[in-house]
């Protein structure tokens, strides 16, 4: 990773926080229905990084967003778990190919893109919201939560990705 | 022992992972220990600061509105001011008071989530501590959490830990008010008793148990109620009065006798053991 990219990196990290925690963590759509765009910094982060330097930094992305939603760490556990898990996502959605030099995100279908975006954003939301609900009791509740949420970011992680799309210089 | 630091090293990464699982957990499900982290909430300077920039530019473009309900807000305390039957200068005086009030403005409201915090722009330095009331023009809002040296975290009403003792108006029948998480615009009232005659339309305001906040602060009306599955108890719904996702100014309420109080609780406390 060449200095310009840590550069873009380091930017892109610190835009996703502030427009998370002062734009979409206000929005309170239907009254709950926060997207959460910082999801794209798992999404846009490049493959061929340290795998443990990529769980650092998303442990650490889910805590400054924690710091401002007084959320204590529940966006630290649901991060650091797509952090973990995205490899294993990758090889779901690409195949094996994805593990070739040659492989860029630019390069994959627009379907196989969405779906990986789709499938980073549902398992961070699942463990998101049964971590702040934590009873078995309020299944209904989750489930709804989960259900809107993860519609909604998808719709503006989607439209936002295709916005900014770091791989088409 | 070369076997174990294979192990280690063929599975640092899962290591790494459920390490800082751990610590997430652990932070999330120590709640109690939030107020004690001075610096793990919004409350500290970075987003302090930028949640007070922020509001300081979105708060000009409800000027209008918020001068209206400060207006409005004014004219029913002069209204119960001049209507005062007696004016006694000896009575009104400083020292006299038992509550002190500050009057700050939200820079960061949350109603979505289970455990809903505010950030307001008052703190330490001007004598906003743990545990002061806080309240608005139209109802009760929640108990000051935590506070930095420029801002301070507002447990809300809405947080599934709140529990805050609340009456019907005219009765000394009380009960604890709290949140199931559900809607933001209904809490609950619980631990009234069956014999109690209750009506829809009831209004619930604070009860005098408290030490933090003053007797009949309005919080709501009832908008349904049931027996609970005891078949001894009422659990009530009660409506706010306040819009919780329309919160700008609001006072805090600090009990100068508070720290009697809870002295004097505490040596009672401590004789029974």
């Amino acid at each position: 990773m060449g200095r310009n990219s840590i550069f873009i990196h380091i930017v892109r990290f610190v835009l996703l926080v502030l427009v998370q925690v002062l734009v979409f963590n206000q929005l309170n759509f239907l009254g709950f229905v926060n997207p959460m765009v910082y999801i794209l910094f798992f999404f846009w982060f490049p493959i061929k990084e340290n795998r443990m330097l990529f769980i650092g930094i998303g442990f650490f992305l889910g805590l400054v967003v924690d710091l401002f939603s007084d959320t204590l760490a529940l966006h630290a556990a649901a991060s650091v778990t797509i952090a973990y898990l995205r490899p294993a996502m990758m090889r779901f959605v690409f195949g094996v190919n994805y593990e070739f030099q040659s492989f860029r995100l630019s390069n994959t279908t627009r379907v196989q893109q969405f779906t990986f975006l789709a499938l980073l954003i549902l398992v961070h939301h699942v463990v998101f919201y049964s971590l702040e609900i934590f009873s078995l009791s309020n299944l209904l509740l989750l489930l709804k939560k989960v259900l809107f949420n993860v519609l909604g970011s998808i719709v503006l992680c989607t439209l936002l990705s295709s916005l900014f799309s770091p791989e088409k210089e | 022992m070369q076997q174990i630091i294979n192990f280690l090293i063929r599975n640092k990464t899962t290591l790494l992972y459920l390490l800082l699982l751990f610590i997430s957990l652990l932070l999330t499900i120590q709640s109690h220990s939030f107020h004690q982290s001075k610096f793990f909430n919004s409350a500290n300077r970075v987003s302090g600061n930028i949640f007070q920039t922020a509001s300081n530019i979105s708060s000009y473009f409800s000027l209008r509105a918020e001068n209206k309900s400060l207006r409005e807000d004014i004219e029913k305390l002069r209204n119960q001011l001049f209507n005062l039957t007696y004016l006694d200068s000896l009575e009104m005086d400083t020292t006299n008071l038992q509550y002190r009030i500050s009057v700050g403005r939200v820079i960061k409201n949350s109603y979505s989530n289970q455990k809903n915090y505010l950030t307001i722009n008052l703190g330490s330095k001007q004598g906003i501590v743990q545990d002061m009331g806080v309240i608005t023009a139209k109802g009760i809002l929640g108990i000051v959490e935590a506070s930095s040296n420029n801002y301070a975290i507002v447990q809300s009403i809405l947080n599934t830990n709140s529990n805050i003792n609340a009456k019907i108006k005219n009765t000394s029948y009380f009960g604890s008010l709290t949140w199931d998480g559900n809607d933001f615009t209904t809490v609950q009232l619980e631990d009234i008793p069956r014999l109690v005659p209750l009506m829809v339309g009831d209004t619930i305001v604070t009860g005098a148990m408290s030490s933090i906040f003053p007797e009949n602060i309005p919080i709501g009306v009832i908008k349904k109620f049931d027996l609970n599955t005891s078949q001894s108890f009422y659990s009530i719904d009660v409506a706010l009065f306040n819009d919780m996702t329309n919160i700008r100014n609001v006072y805090l309420i600090e009990n100068l006798d508070r720290a009697e109080i809870l002295e004097l609780q505490n040596s009672i406390e401590d004789g029974q053991e």
